[in-house]
């Protein structure tokens, strides 16, 4: 199976080729793409850069361009597809039916993956993709369980890619609007969710208290991992009951089910994490290489480690188990 | 974890003149090093970021537009949009990209005040710029910069490694 | 550009779970007596819930059609499972009713029949809704978060198809695999005794600090205020919007209904409408900060002629 890791940086992107990627994703650093946060992203430069590092070493390079075209701004999106296949991109990762159209259109050649913020979750909505602009693989929202997805490969004539560590999106992707109702900053529109500039850490008494816009998020008592104020992953209060109402602040990890994903007919499994930092896109994309060539008995041992790296430094199998539901 | 003491002393007894120019030196030799470090900043080049070791007794206002990095002795820090505290050699790690920010900060290990997508801004730009101190203090170290990258690389990593201990 | 002088009203299915007596007693009112051409029912939400409206489906469409409303059925926002998919596929071969598509599969799958989509299409721009009108589609109710400088490009770009917007009621925000009411009654969705029935206008999420803040509805997640265009019909009128979708609150939708009808032909001032609208449905504050570009949840007055302007008032 393929291992398909992030890349925030160029620095980051040369650690996930060096530790062993079979494809590295990022993006550029604007609102093209679903990681548009400061600091982050690429540049024309830098991709053409990265993209020869990454051939040299028998690397594929994805571009994420999987945010949705703002009705007036369409150049920037189009101009973002133009470079990415002009710089020698393996796979351009699209969300936006509109910017599929121009991409089939215009470079017909170019492989053409459809996004996880796409929300294709069964087999008719792959068809649809497929069939209407060519795309070659699917990388399927994070709410199907595994034997939703074997069911799914069956019926469906492209490849499939699965998130199997990293982030988790507690909603169907791609079709949230939590982040813009509260901060006027949309995932889909402005490719941020929860965006740094509208967070606030303060702290009260022994307590930090993390806020996103005008709304208290969360309050970590003293001693207690934090998390980032990710709206689905705060605490809220529901009629007398205080908790996670949607989601603990855990990361997704799949890792003990790499086989069943195998079975299943998943071909490459994805590695969230473009915010990260290198040491951290270092440490995931080495042990999962490990990892996914182990026996699954040597496995718990080498990702224990992981989970020390994790958001809330808890994870779950998120929808991959039916349970979770 | 307490920092090694080779490392703590000089901010206890020296005066704050000769700190801060040791700091310059260093933060001169970086930026030189990594004329692309600021790049990524973009609009948040214009910001104030203060750096508090909560391990020493003094505090560092980075303003990177001006290219300036100066020193204070607690409690009397300047006004910054964006600060950050933790123990010295987090801070180092930090800087290093040696370690993920984000775990770091969810175990509760920094805090991070103020304009939290400024911080942002700089840890991201910081991370891709494989900044290695004790090699950039090297380089301007003359003769002696084999002994010194050793000190300092040593001094690193037995503090790294304590500190990797107290997380699991 | 179609040109008429005010828009028409219509109804989106009723997002919550209402038992069946309750569901139906609700749309033979509507027939009855509400100012709106057009109908859409269905379950959008959550396929366990279907069972609950299908003994009365025929009769309501009935009673609507007598009445001279435009029924069409909306389709699952969400699917996933086989019986899911089974759902949609059979709902697309047999309906003699128009669908609306709300999830990919049902886009597919309705290729080459004229069909609406719903707004829970990611429909961004003019190059996916001219997409969407080349293989069927008619009508699109654009998503909910678009500002008006997006809603005025998109029907600008896409001449030969009808936009709708929504003009009323609690916005659905997200759609999960998971459902959180069940969750905060200590249920899990295989085994979820419809306990979201026991809300019908939703359950209020409040913040840490006691601030309402969302609103759950079984696997939906709804703002908890309530978004109004009421203020700018007029400008979307102007833009060539056609159509404002009110979405079935548990409230007097009838009043709601008058009332946009009233503002939209002019008997009655925005400002007025507003003021009734706060009686019609009471205790929710309103919002139309998407429409504005900014915080969703925010209630921005526009004085009378300036539509872009007015103070910013947070409403919670």
């Amino acid at each position: 199976m393929e291992l398909i890791c992030p890349a925030g940086t160029p620095a980051a992107f040369r650690e996930a080729v060096d530790a062993g990627a079979d494809a590295v994703y990022c993006g550029f650093r604007d609102e093209t793409n679903a990681r548009n946060f400061p600091g982050l992203n690429f540049s024309r430069d830098e991709l053409k850069t990265a993209i020869a590092y990454a051939r040299q070493r028998k690397v594929m390079t994805f571009v994420a361009i999987n945010t949705f075209m703002r009705a007036g701004q369409e150049k920037l999106w189009h101009d973002a597809v133009d470079d990415a296949v002009r710089l020698g991109a393996d796979a351009l990762i699209l969300a936006d039916f509109g910017l599929m159209a121009y991409t089939a259109e215009r470079h017909p050649e170019q492989r053409l993956h459809v996004s996880v913020q796409a929300s294709a979750s069964n087999a008719d909505a792959v068809k649809f993709l497929v069939e209407t602009f060519g795309a070659k693989r699917v990388v399927l929202p994070r709410i199907l369980t595994i034997p939703d997805i074997a069911r799914l490969a069956r019926q469906i004539s492209c490849e499939i890619e699965v998130f199997v560590f990293g982030g988790l999106c507690v909603m169907a992707e791609g079709r949230c609007s939590l982040s813009s109702y509260a901060t006027g900053k949309s995932p889909n529109m402005h490719g941020v969710c929860s965006p740094a500039s509208h967070v606030r850490y303060r702290e009260d008494g022994s307590e930090l208290v993390s806020e996103l816009g005008d709304y208290t998020i969360n309050r970590f008592p003293a001693g207690e991992a934090a998390g980032y104020p990710t709206l689905c992953k705060g605490r809220f209060d529901i009629a007398e009951e205080r908790g996670y109402a949607f989601e603990d602040p855990v990361s997704l990890d799949v890792m003990d089910h790499i086989d069943a994903l195998r079975d299943a007919g998943v071909g490459a499994l994805k590695i969230e994490g473009r915010q990260r930092g290198k040491a951290y896109v270092a440490e995931v994309v080495s042990i999962m290489r490990r990892a996914v060539a182990a026996n699954a008995d040597e496995r718990p041992a080498l990702l224990s480690r992981l989970r020390r790296l994790s958001e809330g430094q808890k994870t779950t199998s998120g929808a991959y188990e039916k349970r979770w539901r | 974890m307490t920092l090694p003491f080779a490392m703590t002393a000089p901010f206890r007894i020296a005066p704050l003149s000769v700190i801060e120019h040791a700091t310059r030196l260093v933060f001169a030799q970086v930026v030189q090093q990594h004329p692309d470090l600021f790049d990524r900043l973009g609009e948040h080049a214009d910001k104030r970021y203060a750096f508090v070791p909560t391990d020493l007794p003094v505090g560092f206002l980075v303003e990177p537009s001006a290219r300036r990095i100066s020193v204070h002795r607690k409690p009397h820090l300047p006004v910054a949009q964006a600060c950050m505290g933790g123990k010295l050699v987090l801070l180092l790690a930090l800087l290093e990209g040696q370690i993920d920010g984000d775990a770091v900060f969810f175990s509760r290990s920094l805090t991070i005040t103020g304009d939290m997508e400024a911080m942002l801004a700089l840890r991201n730009a910081l991370d891709d710029c494989n900044i290695d101190l004790p090699a950039d203090i090297a380089r301007m170290s003359g003769p002696f910069a084999p002994l010194v990258r050793r000190a300092a690389a040593e001094i690193r990593t037995r503090a790294l490694s304590r500190e990797a201990a107290t997380w699991n | 550009m179609p040109a008429s002088t005010h828009p028409s009203l219509s109804l989106g299915p009723v997002l919550y779970l209402w038992d069946g007596p309750k569901w139906r007693d609700f749309y033979f009112r509507i027939a009855d007596e509400a100012p709106v051409e057009h109908v859409t029912i269905g379950e959008a939400v959550c396929s366990k819930r279907l069972h609950f409206i299908e003994p009365h489906v025929a009769e309501v469409i009935e009673r609507l059609e007598g009445a001279g409303k435009k029924v069409s059925l909306a389709s699952l926002a969400l699917v996933t499972l086989e019986r899911e998919s089974q759902l949609v596929r059979g709902l697309v071969r047999d309906s003699v009713h128009p669908i609306e598509a709300n999830d990919l599969s049902a886009l597919g799958l309705l290729a080459g029949k004229p069909h609406s989509v719903g707004p829970l299409i990611n429909v961004y721009n003019g190059a996916t809704a001219r997409l969407l009108a080349s293989r069927g589609a008619t009508s699109i109710c654009l998503p909910p978060e678009l500002p008006m400088a997006s809603v005025r490009d998109i029907v600008r770009d896409a001449p030969d198809i009808a936009f709708e917007i929504f003009g009323f009621g609690r916005v659905p925000l997200a759609i999960s695999a998971r459902c959180a009411h069940a969750r905060s009654k200590g249920l899990v969705k295989d085994n979820c005794q419809f306990i979201c029935g026991e809300d019908s206008d939703g359950l209020i999420v409040d913040t840490l600090d006691r601030q309402p803040f969302l609103a759950l509805n079984g696997v939906q997640t709804m703002s908890h205020t309530c978004q109004s265009l009421l203020q700018e019909l007029g400008e979307l009128t102007a833009a060539g919007i056609g159509r404002i979708r009110l979405s079935p609150q548990d409230c007097d939708m009838v009043m709601v209904a008058r009332i946009y009808d009233d503002v939209a032909t002019g008997r009655c001032s925005s400002a007025e409408g507003i003021e009734r609208l706060a009686l019609a449905y009471p205790g929710v504050p309103l919002s139309n900060g998407f429409h504005y570009g900014q915080t969703g949840a925010s209630w921005i007055a526009a004085p009378a002629g300036s539509p872009h302007g007015g103070e910013r008032w947070q409403m919670s």
